[in-house]
């Protein structure tokens, strides 16, 4: 008795359930009241935190030294813009900030892709790199930044080292992995044409791993903006970490705040250009080819 | 012209079941013009005699000999198309069909002049610029076809090219693989697990069986070549002699899994 009720229960529930869900994912505006789109949530949801932290800090609710308004913000913004802080303005800041990054990327995709490739094309290459790669992969880069300094003092070769180390092992890992998933047919399909080994690497392994390189470089630069601050610690005089920094010192929360969203507008649109460049480039994965 | 001999192959998988063999001593000649056509059930080694023709694989024992000389790898003389097109997605339909003549170290302007001839014999004029993930599958199958070709090798070997495609089509590209093979007066060596598609398309039909794999008959038939002499696939296909063929290979097959399976 028990047992069969049981089985009814559970067809009628494997029944009706993935088929209204998939109803759902397939087609999330067809549902009666869904007239908001995801984009327009997060925007709404921006601007009531906007809204909100103006209201508290006009309202006189927090001190400015702990949360200063989103008008002297902006307000600082301009003097820091026009004016300088630190003895730089804000553009040379963030000119020094992307210049390191810049320098970093520039180098780790250099290294990086070469070292993918050998890891995922050779037994010994993967012997040799991947527990290397692995090994300080997972190390804060604040614990080994002193080293970094005893080794190579406090000049900008530190800092672009850090942020370097930061963006290569994604980078690396990405593409070895993309190497690794290269179809077989594809292989096979460029043999029978007569392609010999190094035409088979230019012609299909590395275009095939392209969007997996991509996505190391994204993942990359988004820890290596964030290794930012933290190599800017380092006896800098310029840069958005080394101007967050020394305000904090200073308790000019405005300033403070303003490098903070700088580095997170900086962030965000390096993350938007990087995801468009990979649609340019690799527009099949879009379409589920791989 | 080409002449493909399989002599007395057999192949071991490394770690597979011990004894069983994916092919057992196969024997089979692809001469000069011929559409051999390798039929049988799923597992049967279908796959492991194309991939040892196309040199991806190598025989346990035995030897695969072209024009007499010993094939010991892929090469361009031996054209592959696969059942999952392995085009390659980060080039057009032009650049896909040139691309074994760009890696022949050929200048853009002759490949392209190629290509564009090529794509004309599979009725693609008009898609050259197109990605090939914009296509059908049935024109992602032609532009495969059309890459062998361009590539002018002297056999062409096909795995289950039409597997995946519908009935309707399926039936379009088995005319249309027809027509080339007269054309361009190639020998073809195709498998497919789909009998009524042996049966029309093949000079010469080897019916597999399968663990050992082995050879299990082999026939000679004319429907393929009526059909590219100009007789038309419904009437060939409706024809008393067709339909006899079929039920007579058909039975083969049955009487076949009647002994593995005792
Ligand atoms: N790489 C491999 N390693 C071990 N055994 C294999 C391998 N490839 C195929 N086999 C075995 O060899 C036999 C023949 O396989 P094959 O792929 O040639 O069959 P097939 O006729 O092409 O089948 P299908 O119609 O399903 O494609 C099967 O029993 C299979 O399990
Ligand atoms: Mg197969």
């Amino acid at each position: 008795m028990t047992p069969i009720e049981i089985g009814i229960v559970d067809d009628s529930l494997s029944a009706a359930v993935p088929s209204a869900a998939s109803r759902r994912a397939a087609n999330p505006a067809a549902l009666p009241g869904n007239l908001l789109t995801v984009n327009t949530i997060s925007m709404l949801t921006l601007v009531v935190l906007l809204a909100a932290w103006w209201a508290t800090t006009t309202a006189g609710l927090i001190a400015p030294l702990f949360l200063p308004s989103p008008q002297s913000v902006l307000g600082k913004f301009w003097l820091v813009a026009t004016k300088g802080f630190m003895d730089s303005t804000l553009w040379q800041h963030l000119a020094a900030s992307l210049g390191r990054v810049l320098c970093a990327l520039v180098a780790a995709i250099v290294l990086a892709i070469p070292t993918g490739i050998a890891i995922g094309l050779s037994r010994v290459a993967h012997g040799i790199l991947d527990p290397l790669i692995e090994l300080y992969r997972p190390v804060p880069p604040l614990a080994y930044l002193p080293l970094i300094v005893i080794w190579f003092g406090i000049g900008e070769l530190s800092k672009v080292l850090l942020i370097f180390l930061a963006i290569y092992a994604p980078i690396a890992i990405a593409t070895a992995g993309g190497v690794r998933q290269v179809s077989q047919n594809r292989l096979r399909a460029a043999q029978s044409l007569g392609a010999t080994r190094f035409q088979l690497l230019r012609y299909v392994v590395l275009p095939s791993a392209v969007p997996d390189i991509l996505t190391g470089i994204r993942i990359g630069l988004g820890t290596g903006w964030s290794t930012l601050v933290a190599a800017e610690l380092v006896a800098a005089t310029s840069g958005l970490g080394f101007m967050v920094q020394s305000a904090a010192q200073f308790l000019v929360t405005d300033v403070v705040i303003l490098g903070i969203a700088v580095i997170a507008i900086i962030a965000f649109a390096l993350e938007l250009s990087l995801r468009a460049l990979s649609r340019r480039l690799a527009p099949w994965r879009e379409q589920g080819i791989s | 012209m080409s002449r493909l001999v399989i002599d007395q192959v057999t192949v071991h998988y490394p770690g597979s079941a011990r004894g069983v063999a994916a092919l057992e001593d196969v024997s089979l000649v692809i001469g000069p013009e011929q559409l051999v056509v390798a039929l049988g059930p799923s597992g049967c080694g279908k796959t492991t005699l194309l991939n040892l023709i196309a040199g991806f694989l190598q025989p346990t024992s035995g030897r695969i000999l072209l024009d007499d000389r010993l094939v010991s790898g892929p090469s361009a003389e031996r054209g592959v198309v696969f059942q999952d097109d392995a085009l390659l997605p980060w080039l057009n339909v032009l650049d896909n069909v040139a691309f074994g003549l760009q890696l022949r170290g050929m200048s853009r302007a002759e490949r392209e002049a190629t290509a564009h001839r090529t794509l004309q014999l599979v009725d693609l004029v008009g898609f050259e610029q197109n990605p090939i993930w914009q296509l059908s599958g049935g024109m992602r199958q032609r532009v495969g076809l059309a890459r062998g070709l361009a590539a002018d090798p002297r056999v062409l070997l096909l795995d289950e090219p039409f597997a995946a495609l519908d009935a309707f089509t399926r039936e379009q590209m088995q005319e249309l693989l027809l027509r080339l093979w007269r054309k361009i007066r190639k020998q073809i060596f195709l498998i497919t697990h789909d009998l009524e598609e042996a049966v029309f398309l093949a000079t010469d039909l080897i019916l597999l069986s399968p663990r050992p794999g082995r050879v299990a008959e082999r026939m000679q038939l004319d429907f393929g070549l009526r059909h590219s002499q100009g007789e038309s696939a419904r009437s060939i296909k409706s024809g008393r002699r067709f339909i006899e063929t079929r039920e007579y290979v058909l039975s083969l097959v049955f009487a076949q899994r009647e002994v593995s399976t005792t």
